[in-house]
């Protein structure tokens, strides 16, 4: 409260002191009574009350549907076109209808939240919303990724120049979603805060309202996206790294070439997330024999990176620790306290208003302090883990003949599959595919 | 596919295997899913709600909800108001003349309804209630009400509240005066106001329960319910705040 608002205070009693106070009040903590009317009753203000959950479990419904049927135009119809409409749809539905909110991104964060805090009842819709992209992406790859996330599809709509990312880049940048993955989950399970809603860049468009910070950084990812295909997917969201490694195991997943594989490389350069694999060559003995050397000492480096990690951690407590409101207001109180600082912050008048002991917050905050020294170590090891795991999967050489899409990486776009010469003929449109491919060849100098 | 017998043999072990882990997967994320479902004992969602006891009124309640206009809304507690002549909340700080014109209210909207209920005494009694659609939960009077009795407070209409993930507002506010609480606890009431209910509710129920007794007529049921509604509510508030009292160390999961 500044100045002039004090004097302003005084002003008013006195003029309500004239005016309408009768014996009883007096200025200062005293409140001026209900009257008691002859012919009036007091009335009570009633709170708003939400409403049924009726639109949730319609929204579980139609998440069942979109995944169905985004499952089925990826792997067995292979339908770009179909793809791309459901995409819009679910643009329309989950992100500017619903506003985008719950969706699974976000979900990660309640499900963490739930696993810890047994006073957070987290609705069974939002489990739901959950458990079932992983459960597709377990058997059908990333249709989830498709078709069916909105934020997916706002910018499957937009990458219309992709260009290709340098693969050192690319593989670095790809690190970054695991790693926000390790810190939504220690500020989900602390109770800290939802930072991957919080810095959800196109809820904000979702809703056509809200923070400009967020409407601007949501503004620049798509306009990324218009040459760097989904930079959102590929180089943030934590739930895409949790369904590409399980996408890695799926039962089932979208192929380039259905048949076979005339390895005629027309869809190389097609994929705008640069999720295609090229068949490997093969190598020579005495390079596999350096191959297995790297191998073994990239399996080594993984213990070495997880305790460098966790060492790291621990100088992440503090830093960590400054998004607990506890902890930043325990700092704030007690540094107003030993005079360093001037004056009050909303939050530390807010806390010296309701009279409550500064010991306990002091107390609270440094317990909060300690937690995130652990949780830090945590996550330092994770962030080692998920660099050593790196370096093994990029030192692991497998056999692969044929082009395939990387089914970590792969969205399941099918834009890949039109740019292979199996699909025109499987479509009816040329007769033969030896026709094709000599023509490509001939053509080709390599 | 050109693929020898070794190779076969090695892909049906690795589809084998896959078909393992797969089914694993499934299962404990089935097992996962309904731990959370079983442990959610009330089986109730959480909707966000703002303390008015931790608020100051820095507007940004009319600002950063993602709504265009504010899920946040102004309520009068009655039992908690003057019902002023001269309003602190209704007025602007340097009115010109204690009127109802638009220049003298301190609501930036008008959604401040002042209305006359009576005289007593040569002081003249007002009562004001809060057009909702029109308040934009800027928390102006709510901010000039706190230097009389404090009875105007913010809270979020669940009718409107969008429920979002996590609260824009709750981000912005200054003072951390948001919190997740059990949708049928709805508000967050001052300790002020749950007090005065409780007493209003207890009142009441004396006063019917005596008006019984003296005409030796059935209690009145409307107005007992009433007053068990208000009785309840004071309980949720009383009980929601020993919980918050405890801390959060009692709620924090151990790493340890
Ligand atoms: S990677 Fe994330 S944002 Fe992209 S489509 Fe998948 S779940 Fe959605
Ligand atoms: S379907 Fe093809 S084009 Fe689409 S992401 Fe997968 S590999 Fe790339
Ligand atoms: S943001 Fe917080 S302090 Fe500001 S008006 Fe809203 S509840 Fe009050
Ligand atoms: S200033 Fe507050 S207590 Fe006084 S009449 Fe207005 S709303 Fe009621
Ligand atoms: S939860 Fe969303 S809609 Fe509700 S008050 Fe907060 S920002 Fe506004």
């Amino acid at each position: 409260m500044n100045q002039s608002s004090s004097v302003y205070k005084i002003r008013i009693f006195l003029v309500l002191g004239a005016l309408c106070l009768s014996s009883s009040v007096a200025v200062g903590s005293e409140l001026i009574p209900v009257p008691e009317f002859t012919n009036h009753d007091v009335p009570i203000t009633l709170p708003s009350n939400p409403d049924s959950p009726i639109w949730e479990w319609l929204n579980v419904g139609l998440l069942v549907i979109a995944l169905s049927l985004a499952s089925y135009l990826a792997i067995v119809s292979r339908s770009r076109r179909g793809l791309f409409a459901l995409a819009v749809a679910s643009l329309l539905w989950f992100g500017f209808a619903r506003g985008g909110c719950v969706c699974a991104i976000g979900a990660v964060q309640n499900v963490t939240l739930g696993m810890f805090d047994s006073s957070y009842a987290i609705p069974w819709t939002v489990i739901a919303i959950f458990v079932l992209p992983l459960v597709y992406t377990l058997f059908f790859g990333r249709t989830f990724c498709a078709a069916v996330c909105p934020l997916g599809a706002i910018q499957e709509v937009v990458a219309v120049r992709p260009v290709r990312v340098p693969s050192w880049l690319d593989h670095s940048l790809g690190l970054v979603p695991y790693i926000y993955l390790g810190l939504a989950i220690l500020y989900a399970a602390t109770g800290t805060a939802f930072i991957i809603c919080r810095y959800d860049p196109f809820v904000a468009m979702f809703r056509m309202s809200g923070n400009v910070n967020m409407l601007i950084f949501g503004g620049s990812i798509l306009l990324l996206g218009v040459f760097i295909g989904r930079p959102y997917c590929r180089y943030l969201c934590p739930y895409g790294a949790i369904l590409g490694v399980l996408s890695k195991g799926s039962k089932w997943h979208g192929r380039i070439a259905p048949e076979t594989c005339i390895q005629c490389h027309l869809c190389e350069n097609s994929c705008p997330y640069g999720a295609i694999a090229t068949p490997t060559r093969p190598i020579h003995k005495s390079e596999r024999v350096k191959a297995r050397g790297r191998l073994a000492k990239s399996l080594l480096s993984v213990p070495v990176l997880i305790i460098c990690g966790v060492l790291v951690g621990l100088l992440l407590k503090t830093p960590l620790s400054k998004l607990d409101a506890d902890v930043r207001l325990a700092e704030r109180i007690i540094q107003e306290d030993a005079g360093e600082v001037e004056g009050m912050t909303d939050a530390s008048e807010a806390f010296r208003n309701t009279g409550q002991p500064t010991s306990a917050l002091i107390e609270r905050a440094i317990g909060q302090r300690e937690l995130f020294g652990w949780l830090g170590m945590a996550l330092g090891g994770w962030v080692g883990l998920v660099v050593g795991v790196k370096f093994v999967t990029l030192s692991i050489r497998r056999r692969r003949v044929d082009y395939e899409p990387d089914r970590a990486r792969c969205v399941s776009c099918a834009r890949c599959y039109w740019y292979c010469p199996g699909e025109h003929v499987r479509q009816g449109l040329v007769g033969d595919v030896s026709q094709l491919v000599s023509i490509e060849t001939t053509g080709d100098p390599r | 596919m050109d693929t020898n017998s070794f190779d076969s043999g090695k892909q049906d072990r690795r589809r084998f295997m896959a078909d393992a882990l797969r089914t694993g997967g499934v299962v404990a994320m089935a097992s996962a899913g309904g731990f959370l479902v079983g442990r959610r004992s009330e089986g109730e969602p959480m909707v966000w709600q703002l303390d008015p006891d931790r608020c100051t009124a820095c507007g940004n309640c009319a600002t950063h909800c993602v709504l265009d206009v504010s899920a946040v809304k102004c309520y009068n507690c009655f039992d908690m108001c003057g019902f002023c002549d001269v309003c602190t909340g209704y007025f602007e700080m340097n009115y010109k003349s204690l009127d109802t014109a638009a220049e003298n209210q301190a609501c930036p909207t008008g959604a401040i309804v002042r209305k006359f209920v009576e005289e007593k005494s040569g002081q003249r009694f007002y009562e004001y209630t809060i057009d909702e659609p029109i308040c934009i939960g800027c928390a102006k009077c709510v901010e000039g009400c706190a230097l009389m009795n404090g009875s105007l407070y913010l809270q979020i209409d669940h009718q409107k509240c969008l429920n979002c993930n996590e609260c824009a507002i709750a981000t912005a506010c200054p003072t951390e005066a948001f919190y997740r609480i059990p949708q049928s606890q709805s508000e967050i009431l001052k300790e002020r106001a749950a007090a005065v209910y409780q007493a209003r509710g207890s009142q009441t129920k004396r006063v019917i329960e005596r008006d019984a007794e003296q005409t030796g007529t059935e209690i009145d049921q409307v107005k007992e319910a009433e007053a068990n509604e208000l009785l309840a509510r004071a309980e949720r508030q009383r009980v929601w705040r020993a919980s918050q009292q405890k801390g959060s160390d009692s709620q924090e999961p151990s790493f340890q």
